[in-house]
Parts: C-alpha cells; sequence; structure tokens
C-alpha cells in the first residue's frame, strides 16, 4: 500500500471519534493525565486489598495512635489519630469520591443533555417554559436544597449521587441548550425534518452527537467540581458518614491534625491534587481534541 | 385556476415574518401549482421571498413566520397541519433539495446511516434491504463504488458529489415531488451542468420539480413553466419558451437582459443590469414594486398595484400595467 507518496500522508478514513482520539494521544499532558488517572483508579480499587488493615479497623498497639508513615509497623501512610491505617482509608477515600463524582456527572450529562437539548430542538414556548424551570432550580440555593433530600432521605451514598447530580445538570442544560439552539438553525437539520424524521431522533441522532464534544469537556470538569462538592458536604456532616471515608473528608479530618500529624493532611490532599489536576488536563486535552476548528 | 390533476395547489399563500421592527411580508398573494411530472421554476433576486415560498410548504418557516392561505399536496392541506401529518408527507410526498451540499449532510453520520434512516424509520425497508436500496440510490445519481461511499463521511467526499448524495437522499423515499432550492448555486459549472441532468432524469421518470433559482439558464434547461417573483409576488408566469422569446414584464425583460451573452449585445460589451435595488422586505411601495426601477412606469404604476392577470390571447399571466407583448393594453 502506498501510504506515503512524496511523504504525503494517505487520507485517512477517520470519523470525528477516531480523529479526536488520535489528536488526544499526540497531547502529552492530556495523555499523560490520562494515564495517572488510570492508574489512580486501580490504585483505589487494588489498593486496600494489599494492606493487612481493614477501613475502620483501629490498631491497638501502643505506637500506633497517630504514628508516621512507616515501613515496618505496616501502616505505609500512617495511622490516624484513632489508630486506622491511613493507606486503607486513602484509597477508600478515593474510590468513593471518584464514585460520587463520576455518577453524579452522568447524573447530570443524562437529565442536562436530554433536558437541554429538547428545549434548545424545539425553542419557542417549550423552551421558554423548560428554561424558566432551570432558572428557578438555580435560584434555589442548593445547599438547602441538599439538606432537606438528606433529612428526607436519611443519608446515603446514593443520595448524593442525586442531590449533587440533581444539580449539576442545571448548567449542563443551559450550555447544551444553547449549541442545539445554534444547531438547530443548521442546513442537515433541515434535512433531516424535511425528510420526515420524527423530532425525538433528529435530537438524538443528528443534534445531540454534535454537542457531545462540549459535553464531555464539560463533564470532565465537572467531575473535579463534584469531588469538591462532596469534600464541602463531607466537611458539613451531610456526606459520606463513618467509618466509610472520602478524599474530601480525610482532608478535612487531617487539617485538624496539621501541626502534629502533617500526613494526615499532606498525603490526601496530595491525592485529591493529583486528581483533580489530572482531571483538567484531560478535560483541556479533550477540549482541543473534539474542537472542530482545530480540525484540518 | 384549481386543477383537480394538480399534485401541488398553493392558493393565495402568505408568508410573513414578526421581527422586532414589525411585520415582514415575505410572500404575497402567490398562486401556483405543480401537476404531476412537471417541472415548475420560480425566478427572483435574492430577497425576492422564493425560499421562504418553499419553506412554507413543507412547514419549514422559522418560528416567526407565519404562512396563511392555502398549500395542499394531492388534495390534502398542509398548511397548519400537524407535525405529525406533515411527517407522512415530507420524505416520501414530498422530497427536499436544498442549497448547500456542504451542510445539508449530518457531519458525523456515515452516508449509510443518512441513506438508510428514513427507510429504517417509517418501516419501509428491513436494515439489508435498506442497504440493497442505498447503494441502488447512489448508483442512481452516477456515484461509483456506491459500496465505498456508504461507508465515508460527508466530509470525504467532494462538493459535487455530497449534492448527490444529497439528491440521492432526497429520493430515498421515493417522494412524488421535489423540491429543489437553489441546487446549483453552491457548486462549480461543470458539477452543476451534472447535477441538472441528473434533475432531468429524474423528471424524466414522472417526479414533478418545483425548483428554486436565480439562474435563468438552469430554467431554461429544465423547467416546463416559470413563475418570475419580485419583491415576494409572482410578477410574470408563463410557459418557459414564450418566457424567453417574449417576456411581458418589464422586470423579466430586463433579467433576460442581463444575462451574459457570446455573440450579439451591447456593442460596448458591458452587461446590461437593472438600475436601482429591490425593495427592502416590509418597504414595499403602494403601488408596482418594480415601479421605482422601470423605465416604462408611469404614476399609475405608482399608485395602484397591477393584478396578475392573463393577458387575451397569451397563454402567460402577468402583473403589469404596461405589459410589453400587449401593446394593445396602453389604451
Amino acid at each position: 500500500m502506498a501510504e506515503t507518496v512524496l511523504g504525503l500522508a494517505a487520507p485517512r478514513r477517520a470519523g470525528l471519534w477516531s480523529d479526536a482520539w488520535s489528536r488526544l494521544r499526540r497531547s502529552r499532558a492530556a495523555w499523560i493525565a490520562a494515564l495517572v488517572l488510570a492508574a489512580l483508579v486501580l490504585a483505589s480499587l487494588v489498593g486496600p486489598s494489599l494492606s493487612a488493615y481493614a477501613v475502620d479497623q483501629v490498631d491497638w498497639t501502643q505506637a500506633a495512635l497517630a504514628s508516621p508513615p512507616s515501613l515496618d509497623t505496616g501502616h505505609w501512610f500512617g495511622t490516624d489519630a484513632n489508630g486506622r491505617d491511613l493507606f486503607v482509608r486513602v484509597w477508600i477515600g478515593t474510590r468513593v469520591s471518584l464514585l460520587v463524582a463520576v455518577l453524579a456527572t452522568i447524573v447530570s450529562v443524562v437529565i442536562g443533555v436530554g433536558w437541554g437539548a429538547t428545549a434548545g430542538y424545539h425553542g419557542g414556548r417549550l423552551d421558554d417554559w423548560m428554561m424558566r424551570f432551570v432558572d428557578v432550580l438555580y435560584a434555589l440555593p442548593y445547599m438547602f436544597f441538599v439538606i432537606i433530600l438528606t433529612v428526607v432521605f436519611g443519608r446515603s451514598l446514593v443520595l448524593i449521587f442525586l442531590a449533587i447530580g440533581a444539580v449539576g445538570w442545571l448548567t449542563m442544560a443551559r450550555i447544551v441548550r444553547g449549541q442545539s439552539l445554534a444547531l438547530r438553525q443548521r442546513e442537515f437539520v433541515e434535512a433531516a425534518i424535511a425528510l420526515g424524521l420524527p423530532a425525538h431522533t433528529i435530537i438524538f441522532r443528528h443534534v445531540v452527537p454534535n454537542v457531545l464534544g462540549t459535553v464531555i469537556v464539560y463533564a470532565t470538569l465537572t467531575v473535579p467540581q463534584v469531588i469538591l462538592f462532596e469534600s464541602f458536604l463531607s466537611f458539613l456532616g451531610l456526606g459520606v458518614q463513618e467509618p466509610l471515608t472520602s478524599l474530601g473528608r480525610l482532608v478535612a479530618e487531617g487539617a485538624l491534625e496539621m501541626e502534629t500529624s502533617p500526613w494526615l493532611l499532606l498525603i490526601p490532599s496530595a491525592v485529591l491534587g493529583t486528581i483533580l489536576l489530572c482531571l483538567n488536563f484531560l478535560g483541556d486535552g479533550l477540549r482541543d481534541a473534539l474542537d472542530p476548528r482545530e480540525r484540518r | 385556476m384549481t386543477d383537480p390533476a394538480a399534485l401541488l395547489q398553493i392558493e393565495r399563500l402568505a408568508v410573513r415574518f414578526g421581527t422586532a421592527r414589525g411585520p415582514v411580508q415575505a410572500v404575497e398573494d402567490v398562486s401556483l401549482e405543480v401537476l404531476a411530472g412537471e417541472c415548475v421554476a420560480v425566478v427572483g433576486e435574492s430577497g425576492s421571498g422564493k425560499t421562504q415560498l418553499l419553506l412554507a410548504c413543507l412547514g419549514l418557516l422559522a418560528q416567526n413566520g407565519r404562512a396563511s392561505g392555502s398549500v395542499r399536496f394531492e388534495g390534502s392541506e398542509l398548511l397548519g397541519a400537524s407535525e405529525a401529518a406533515l411527517n407522512r408527507v415530507r420524505g416520501t410526498g414530498i422530497g427536499l433539495l436544498s442549497q448547500d451540499p456542504a451542510s445539508s449532510l449530518t457531519p458525523h453520520l456515515r452516508i449509510e446511516t443518512q441513506l438508510v434512516e428514513l427507510l429504517l424509520d417509517r418501516g419501509l425497508a428491513s436494515t439489508a434491504e435498506a442497504r440493497q436500496l442505498a447503494i441502488a440510490g447512489l448508483r442512481e445519481v452516477e456515484i461509483a463504488e456506491p459500496e465505498a461511499r456508504l461507508r465515508q463521511y460527508p466530509h470525504e467526499l467532494s462538493g459535487g458529489m455530497r449534492q448527490r448524495v444529497a439528491l440521492a437522499m432526497a429520493l430515498m423515499g421515493r417522494p412524488r415531488l421535489l423540491l429543489a432550492d437553489e441546487p446549483t448555486t453552491a457548486l462549480d459549472v461543470s458539477v452543476q451542468a451534472r447535477i441538472l441532468e441528473l434533475l432531468a432524469r429524474v423528471r424524466d421518470r414522472g417526479l414533478a420539480l418545483l425548483i428554486i433559482t436565480h439562474d435563468l439558464g438552469v430554467v431554461a434547461g429544465l423547467a416546463d413553466r416559470v413563475a418570475v417573483m419580485y419583491a415576494g409576488r409572482i410578477v410574470e408566469h408563463a410557459p418557459v419558451e414564450q418566457l424567453f422569446a417574449a417576456p411581458s414584464h418589464p422586470y423579466t425583460a430586463a433579467l433576460l437582459a442581463a444575462v451574459p451573452r457570446l455573440h450579439g449585445g451591447d456593442a460596448s460589451g458591458r452587461l446590461a443590469g437593472i438600475e436601482g435595488d429591490p425593495p427592502r422586505p416590509g418597504e414595499t411601495p403602494p403601488g408596482c414594486a418594480f415601479a421605482p426601477r422601470c423605465k416604462r412606469a408611469t404614476t399609475r404604476c405608482t399608485q395602484t398595484r397591477p393584478e396578475l392577470r392573463t393577458l387575451p390571447g397569451a397563454s402567460d399571466a402577468v402583473a403589469c400595467h404596461w405589459p410589453l407583448s400587449a401593446e394593445v393594453e396602453l389604451a
């Protein structure tokens, strides 16, 4: 096959996604961020089983209260003031934080894209009503909303996904709605209408895939926000409950012991910071990879 | 005026847009019909309302647009019909070929997906049948290696090929009428010729065509009848030979004079343009809209609007107080 003639690459048979994928791979920062994230996810999955301790297990040995990181004791990241192993707790916390972040983001993407695309595509009065509803929810102080939810339904992890997701979709809906409104004017949408395709087919096959680039980028940038929000909820005692933990909780607890046991703050903060940084790099890389203006 | 055999009957159609600066009348009092198997062209310059006329037929007007009058396809009213009723006509009854081939195909979908979409959605064919029909459809518009093309994305095709794919897509539902909105404007000359050939062949197979264009060359080669629009109204409506041989409306005559020719014409070698600009929508004068630019205009022209009427002994209809082909009217 004449792949390169006169140094010109043969035209690739690339669609939008494979094109974006190859761009993403060429962006070093995004690629490294993705690898680091994958490593962290892996660590959060297998890490806890590598240690001899459990997440809620207190090491009663004399020296084990708030002991610094050490290889000898088996507490690789040290222990907290209650003698619990930080290594296990950090990875469990990472697991919970990522889980909350990913699920809440999925909730917000599903609702936000559906809502926004429907409003933007139909426009007119339906759009007005749907977006006013979003405005009303925006106006509600959402801490208040989350507190009411936790009071009514009790505290649980699932509730946190739902509560954060239920608030997070508002911005997503606005973004998608704006894009759909613009796409609706494009000729290929008109052509699809002229073909007599039903509205839902046009929305989900012709309009939504065109906004997915933006959606993915925004979603990657939402994940860190959700992690921070979950930390905030946990800090207020509304989030994850002991003995389960999350990175936000660990940081909050570590901050209390900052002067005597700095590792309790530093280690979870480092993990949280790395995750946030990686997600932002990844989001940036994705934005570049999916930006249609960059293409050719 | 009403012919029961008409496939598409447009009667007293008016299209009005509500804008921030008040209503704008884009189309006014247009009546037109397309018989089965016939090709009708609507000619006019930009802003004459010809595209809105076509969009109104399919219920595709922008949200601030309102159409009144009547548009009937095979006897059923399309204006004010429900989306569901319109969707039954769109695609399988009336196809649309739009102006810009580059943007009328959805960029992220393979050609195959777009071609079979309508058939699958209406349950007109199974997946395998639809694929065969798509291949046949591409062959019909003379696309080489249709199987390979099916797997490609629109951006991998040339402009001319995209327009042919768009034509194939519009024909997939086997419509009885094809609306074409300036189907050749965005293409270069050699590609234009091929598209026109294809349209002519489609017409010969019995499909009725309603073509919107500002290119009189397209009209000459394809149309049976021509309606000339100016400022939202039809000013002349005639069989194509007559329109070219003996235009009745001064505007039509001026349009024909503005067509560049290889031989003859003005000795200076300059093109005869039409002085002045068409009236802006919403600012049409009370009399004949063309009067400010017309050399034959009189005070009667600026004060009362001429109605479209058939001249005695002629086969065309013209909206002019002083038509060119009937000097008797001067009395």
